[in-house]
């Protein structure tokens, strides 16, 4: 059988620089290069490169690029190049294209065509070296009625809540998924930090219940490592309904990645692939909703706040509505940028909306029906910089999740081959000499930088628009104008045209 | 004083910080120039089991062997506590290689000893193979 | 041409008040010169005043001022007001022609109030009854606009310098405990009169200097909670905010300027666990009305006067006591013109509530 498929990448190797010190060898779990002793030079086998940048990164002379491959079908608008290379594939195989990551596609990219405001003459501008300048949010329901004792004083017993020390937290990615010196990357950079990160629907490794303060257990459709400890041990618990990057279908861990901890921590036999199912099987409406979140508080003792986590569909205005009143303390959203281990390509690329477009969607409509306050909104998928954390804010949400973020931090190329379990820069693996690579103290520290840098950038756009308390700067969708936005799209994301007073 | 310490559940085996290493004492300022079709022979060498690896290179001890071992003075501390070498005093009678217990001192090819210093002896002025490693396998600290 | 709330507006201002701590009547004639001294901060563009215990044989009705732009919509609005409304009496509000104010629209108040069985209806008192007909005639009954709803005080206010519409209303001629002003400098043109401050709810009048950048946050949040922000100035969602803190959350007003101008996070941190406690709660429930922004207000309400500043004291606002009375101007020269001696003189601190309120006065 003759292979259709090209390879997408080419190695160029300048070999006027290249020394042959072979660490590009020993660092591809691909195989792609090797030192040919009878010649005395390397050689690449471009067919197995997926781009992962490992080899370019480390090699000392700097003699490695990876260029897409300029072998070109005829080209043709309607039937670009992918669709044909997809179409090999399934001819071949006969199965369900698998893709790693968020959508690639050029869908439009709402964040970039947002601007934000900032004070001249008629309000003046905060400087945030000099002046105090807050991102601490709290994220929970608020309480319907304020309670007085018998002096007058309030009572200031409040729903439980999480607080955040900027409105930023790590977006669930699970043990399995990732590896476990992620997870501990991730759990040491939130405890510093002052926030949260959360598990995913793959449990909660034993040794990490230290972090215990500032994990958000997840409760997926799967119940993978669901039990008694997990839930007291997180500071709080999401149901996760869905997620971005697959709407209307449950996750996915291929067998070969359910490995010793892993198979332990799922509570799952090693090698089963673990496939979430598409439902909860105990949530088929709206009311079996309510009716889990309240199980959840009562086995909790309503100590915890609990997160409901969705997708952003066409309706999710509606199902936020119906979430907002089902007791659960917050909404997290996932627009269809959303990463993931693993998805059909098909899901991924063509299911699901923008988070902008949802986000405005939904904090208007919980506006209108007078529930904004029964929840919190955060918002995921995707979050790449300060400035979407600003926009984001700007429209209506209380915090964000990153996800992508904090793996392109740790090293991530998004070379999108997650699936496959051979990630270089062990993260998305469980290949113990390929997690090794992953130190955790170097990458909880870039985590810690990367957040850092965001906080202060943040103020210093805060301080431009005369805000100087995040809390104000939340649904104020004023501070927005859009450009180059059709009148629809800035009516459902509620913001203005740029130009306009 | 500080020292290099491994940490040998971080090394990948990779043996970057061998070529910077021997990049760091050529006394070339262009990486390439300095290791293009040269067989490097570094301070710091990478030791394997198959299973385990991890980067060995002089451990600067408090009473150094090698010292009492030299016969010709060519081997002595500095001010900061560094063991270092004067090679043009080294008859090269491998003494040092014998007692070293962890086989950080060689003689080159020149006929003469060498072994890590710390990068003291060059341009870097700190040890490149700490700053080179890409996974935190290798570090520079005051124990 | 757009009217105010059509378009945003931002504004620069000059505020000021004056008030008797014994509830003793004043004539609003030194209120005027007080304002006068601050002309340059306006631009003629807007001037007003709110002047509590004018109606003393009236006090327990509610009296709506009104502008009628639309001879027709006089009608419209007494036909929807007599259905709700015990109408006790109704006149033009009497008026000085002078050439400085222009185009005035019908100006007439009304002292009304609701009927037992539009009571009944809301359930939850006269006050809530009054404050939807002010939203629906606003919103609803186009060329008719109640621009002062409370007892025993009133809003007197149009486009022009407030000390020529202090002329034009004749508030020489009246009397009462409480009096503050304001001017003007909108860096749009205001369409219409309804734009001029101060604004007024119920009891609550507002007068503002200042531009707040959290204003969408913060009307987006009253209207949530059934305010419809008409005028989309600051001082508009500054009303509503306190309206619903004071009637509808029953917090006291210096609660609310723990609200609207909150401490920060560093000073909070470092309080006591019980006062720690407190000022996170009020925070954290009220994040949606923390008012960021350079800021004085002066808030009139039945009985008192607070005055405010952001909490980083970005606009001035003094404050003087002579005797029983009080006075508050972004100047102090405005003070001085009224009373060139007092007992003492002090400028409001950041986010530090100044409350007077009236001996045996009601909270």
């Amino acid at each position: 059988m003759i292979d259709y498929n090209v390879a997408p990448f080419e190695v160029v190797r300048d070999y006027d620089k290249c020394v042959n010190c072979r660490v590009c060898e020993r660092q591809c779990s691909n195989e792609v290069h090797h030192y040919e002793e009878g010649f005395g030079k390397m050689i690449s086998d471009s067919a197995k490169c997926v781009d992962c940048q490992r080899c370019v990164c480390l090699c000392p002379t700097k003699a490695l690029k990876i260029v897409p491959n300029q072998n070109s079908f005829r080209p043709n608008a309607n039937w670009q190049q992918k669709y044909l290379t997809e179409i090999y594939k399934q001819a071949e195989s006969g199965g369900v294209l698998l893709s790693s990551m968020g959508n690639p596609e050029p869908f439009p990219v709402y964040f970039d065509k947002i601007l934000i405001n900032a004070s001249q003459v008629t309000n003046p501008s905060i400087d945030p070296l000099r002046e105090p300048m807050e991102t601490r949010v709290f994220l929970g329901a608020k309480p319907q009625n304020i309670e007085r004792d018998a002096d007058g004083k309030i009572v200031t017993k409040l729903p439980p809540r999480l607080r955040l020390s900027m409105p930023v937290m790590f977006s669930a990615m699970s043990y399995g998924s990732i590896s476990y010196n992620a997870h501990a990357a991730l759990a040491r950079a939130a405890e510093k930090l002052g926030i949260y990160y959360n598990t995913g629907e793959g449990g909660l490794h034993k040794d990490f219940y230290k972090y215990s303060a500032n994990t958000i257990v997840q409760v997926a459709s799967g119940r993978f490592g669901v039990h008694k400890d997990y839930l007291e041990d997180g500071a709080a618990i999401e149901i996760k309904i869905g997620q971005g990057a697959k709407p209307g279908i449950g996750g996915h861990l291929p067998g070969a990645k359910i490995v010793g901890d892993v198979s332990k921590t799922r509570m799952i036999p090693e090698g089963s692939d673990a496939v979430s199912p598409a439902p909860h099987h105990d949530i088929y409406s709206i009311e079996d909703l309510r009716q889990l979140v309240y199980s959840i508080k009562e086995a909790t003792e309503y100590k915890k706040p609990v997160i409901v986590k969705i997708a952003a569909v066409h309706n999710v205005a509606a199902i936020a509505s119906g979430i907002a009143r089902s007791g659960a303390d917050i909404i997290a959203i996932d627009g269809f940028r959303g990463g993931t281990g693993a998805a059909p390509t098909r899901i991924r690329d063509n299911v699901g909306i923008p988070i902008e477009l949802a986000l405005g969607s939904v904090d208007q409509r919980l506006r209108e029906e007078n529930i904004r306050d029964n929840v919190s909104l955060v918002v995921a998928g995707s979050i790449r910089c300060s400035a979407d954390v600003v926009k984001a804010i700007c429209l209506g949400a209380d915090a964000v999740y990153i996800g992508s973020a904090s793996l392109v931090a740790m090293g991530c190329h998004l070379c999108r081959t997650c699936n496959l379990g051979k990630c270089n820069w062990g993260i998305a693996t469980q290949r113990p000499d390929l997690v090794k690579r992953l130190n955790p103290d170097l990458a909880a520290e870039r985590l810690i930088n990367m957040l850092t840098g965001w906080n202060h950038e943040i103020q210093e756009m805060m301080g431009g628009m005369g805000i100087n308390s995040i809390e104000a700067l939340r649904g104020n969708r004023l501070m927005l104008r859009g450009v180059g936005l059709t009148e629809r799209e800035l009516a459902v994301l509620g913001i203005k045209h740029a130009g306009e007073v | 004083m500080k020292r290099i310490y491994v940490r040998e559940e971080w090394c990948l085996g990779c043996r970057l910080c061998e070529y910077e290493c021997a990049y760091a004492n050529s006394g070339i300022g262009n990486i390439v120039l300095a290791l293009k079709d040269k067989e490097i022979d570094p301070n710091v060498k990478v030791q394997t089991d198959g299973k385990i690896t991890f980067a060995v290179s002089c451990r600067h001890c408090d009473e150094p062997l090698c010292i009492s071992a030299c016969i010709s003075g060519a081997l002595g501390k500095d001010e900061t506590g560094a063991v270092m070498v004067d090679r043009s005093k080294c008859v090269g009678c491998g003494s040092c290689v014998m007692v070293c217990p962890y086989g950080a001192v060689r003689i080159t090819k020149e006929g003469t000893a060498n072994k890590c210093q710390l990068c003291m002896n060059n341009t870097f002025g700190e040890p490149l193979c700490v700053k080179k490693c890409p996974n935190g396998a290798i570090v520079f600290e005051e124990k | 041409m757009l009217l105010e709330g059509e378009f945003r507006n931002p504004a620069g201002c000059a505020i000021s008040a004056i008030f008797d701590k014994t509830g003793a009547l004043f004539s609003g004639a030194d209120i005027i010169d007080s304002i006068a001294v601050m002309r340059d901060r306006s631009n003629g563009l807007g001037g007003g005043f709110a002047c509590y215990g004018i109606y003393p044989d009236k006090k327990e009705l509610y009296a709506f001022h009104v502008f009628f732009t639309i001879h027709s919509a006089r009608k419209d609005f007494e036909e929807y007001i007599s259905r709700y409304y015990e109408i006790d009496s109704d006149e033009d509000i009497p008026t000085r022609k002078i050439p400085e104010i222009v185009d005035e629209p019908e100006i007439r108040r009304y002292f009304v109030y609701p009927k037992q069985k539009y009571i009944d209806f809301v359930k939850t008192g006269a006050d809530e009854c009054v404050f939807r007909t002010v939203f629906a005639v606003n919103t609803e009954i186009k060329g008719a606009y109640i621009f002062s709803s409370g007892k025993n005080m009133g809003i007197f206010k149009a486009v022009g310098f407030p000390e020529d519409v202090g002329r034009f209303y004749m508030l020489d001629s009246y009397k009462g405990y409480l009096f503050t002003a304001h001017g003007r400098y909108p860096t749009n043109t205001p369409g219409w009169w309804g734009g001029a401050h101060p604004f007024g709810l119920l009891g609550l009048s507002v007068v503002h200097n200042g531009e707040i950048s959290s204003y969408d946050a913060n009307r987006r949040a009253m209207e949530m909670y059934g305010y419809k922000c008409t005028l989309l100035t600051d001082t508009e969602v500054i009303t509503y905010i306190l309206d619903y803190l004071t009637r509808k959350k029953a917090l006291t007003f210096e609660e609310c300027a723990e609200v609207i101008a909150a401490p920060f996070w560093e000073r909070i941190d470092r309080m006591n666990e019980e006062e720690r406690a407190r000022a996170t709660y009020l925070r954290d429930v009220f994040s949606a009305e923390l008012v960021t922004g350079p800021f004085s207000i002066i808030v009139g309400f039945d009985g008192g006067v607070m005055a405010l500043n952001d909490r980083l004291k970005l606009r001035t606002l003094a404050v003087a006591e002579k005797g029983d009375k009080v006075y508050m101007a972004s100047e102090e020269a405005a003070i001085r013109r009224v009373c060139p001696s007092f007992d003492k003189m002090f400028y409001a601190e950041g986010g530090k509530p100044i409350v007077y309120r009236v001996k045996g006065g009601k909270q």
